[in-house]
């Protein structure tokens, strides 16, 4: 086979497999996927309503103990900027008298050197990296997740991991 | 040398001055009414086309700052489609305190004239200042252009979240705050708050000085519409 015929069959073959590939099924690929519902791929469809805020103001108990709280209200248009952290007019140690919201932990006031701070660290500062408020959508894959204490108590199976 | 009046000045002073000598009386009352109609249309149409929106966002001072900033919020944005527009909170909507308003304004027109905020550097610079005058505005009049859609009377507490119904009780309902002590910024971004308490803080107790003298001239049990009579 001369050097250049081989040379173009090569260049085209990533535009022959995949033609290859779709001409073995028939129609069009069904995605079925946990994360999709059961349609095909160039179907469009309506997306799911946007759920609702849970602001009930009832604190939600942590799954394990380093996990940030969960926000329990309403924080639309809540402004945490280089101006101002709107969080902190009530979580904040000198306004939670007041505002009887829980005060932010006081290693919210440790800097990355381990130095204790008056107020809250930089690294700290914008609480909605890690403390989010919750909807009412249920969870598309089921969360297995159990605390330390279920785990604790769950009966022994006697060594037998078969 | 006695100073006189020239006569080019005199000859119209008389003629004001003097009953009319070929226009019937009629024609001069009717006409001075209809005038009036005209003037006074043409007046109040002005002064509402300068309080609506498209007016206001008619210079890139506030088209490009505030009032980007405010879409973003509930008075812009909601699930039932009301909106506040920019005279809905800025300026009075009783006549009397509007013309005050617009009058006050006029130092808006010299600003714009000379740049004052014309770039968004100065804009920025300048908020924490625009924003003490609206603080000061709304804390004088008893955050008068909020009360224009709420009401503490239709306020239902029961709908509120716990924390809601709770600071309202205690700080509203018996007058010790008004709203713009609590709700600063919900329209546009904050400037430096530093220095400035939240209102339901013991800090903010100093500061109400001027909503204490206008509890003052109110009728008493009107401050809290929800107490057991």
């Amino acid at each position: 086979m001369p050097r250049h015929l081989l040379i173009a069959l090569a260049a085209a073959l990533p535009c022959l497999v995949p033609a290859l590939l779709s001409a073995q099924n028939s129609g069009p690929a069904r995605l079925d996927s946990p994360f999709r519902p059961p349609v095909n791929f160039t179907d469009e469809t309506t997306a799911p309503p946007i759920p609702a805020d849970v602001t009930d103001d009832r604190r939600v108990a942590r799954n394990y103990p380093e996990q940030p709280p969960v926000i329990p209200h309403n924080v639309r248009d809540y402004q945490i900027t280089l101006n101002n952290n709107q969080c902190l007019t009530c979580h904040s140690r000198q306004y939670t008298g007041a505002s009887q919201a829980p005060m932010i932990s006081i290693t919210h006031y440790v800097n990355r050197d381990g130095q204790t701070l008056g107020a809250v660290s930089p690294r700290r500062y914008f609480c909605m990296q890690c403390h989010v408020p919750q909807t009412v959508a249920q969870p598309i894959v089921t969360n297995t997740f159990k605390d330390v204490d279920s785990m604790i108590s769950r009966p022994s199976d006697g060594g037998d991991r078969r | 040398m006695r100073w006189t009046i020239p006569e080019y000045l005199l000859r119209p002073w008389r003629t004001i001055a003097g009953p009319s000598r070929y226009l019937s009386l009629g024609f001069l009352t009717l006409g001075g009414f209809a005038a009036g109609v005209m003037f006074w249309g043409g007046f109040n149409t002005v002064l509402e086309a300068t309080n609506t929106e498209k007016f206001c966002t008619g210079c890139h001072e506030m088209r490009d700052n505030v009032y980007e900033e405010l879409k973003t919020t509930i008075h812009f944005t909601n699930r039932s489609g009301v909106r506040a527009t920019c005279p809905d909170c800025h300026v009075p909507h009783n006549w009397t305190n509007k013309i005050a308003r617009k009058m006050q304004a006029s130092k808006e027109v010299w600003g714009k004239i000379f740049g004052t905020i014309d770039t968004r550097d100065k804009f920025v610079a300048m908020r924490r200042e625009l924003a003490e005058h609206e603080w000061a505005r709304l804390k004088a009049n008893n955050s008068l252009e909020c009360r224009n859609c709420h009401s503490a009377e239709s306020m239902d507490i029961t709908k509120q979240g716990a924390r809601a119904s709770r600071i309202h009780q205690q700080f509203l309902f018996t007058g010790q705050r008004t709203c713009i002590d609590c709700h600063k910024g919900i329209a546009h971004r904050l400037p430096d708050m530093n220095g400035v308490p939240p209102g339901w803080s013991e800090a903010a107790n100093e500061t109400d000085e001027p909503v204490r003298s206008w509890l003052a001239e109110r009728p008493t049990g009107v401050a809290n519409p929800h107490a057991s009579p």
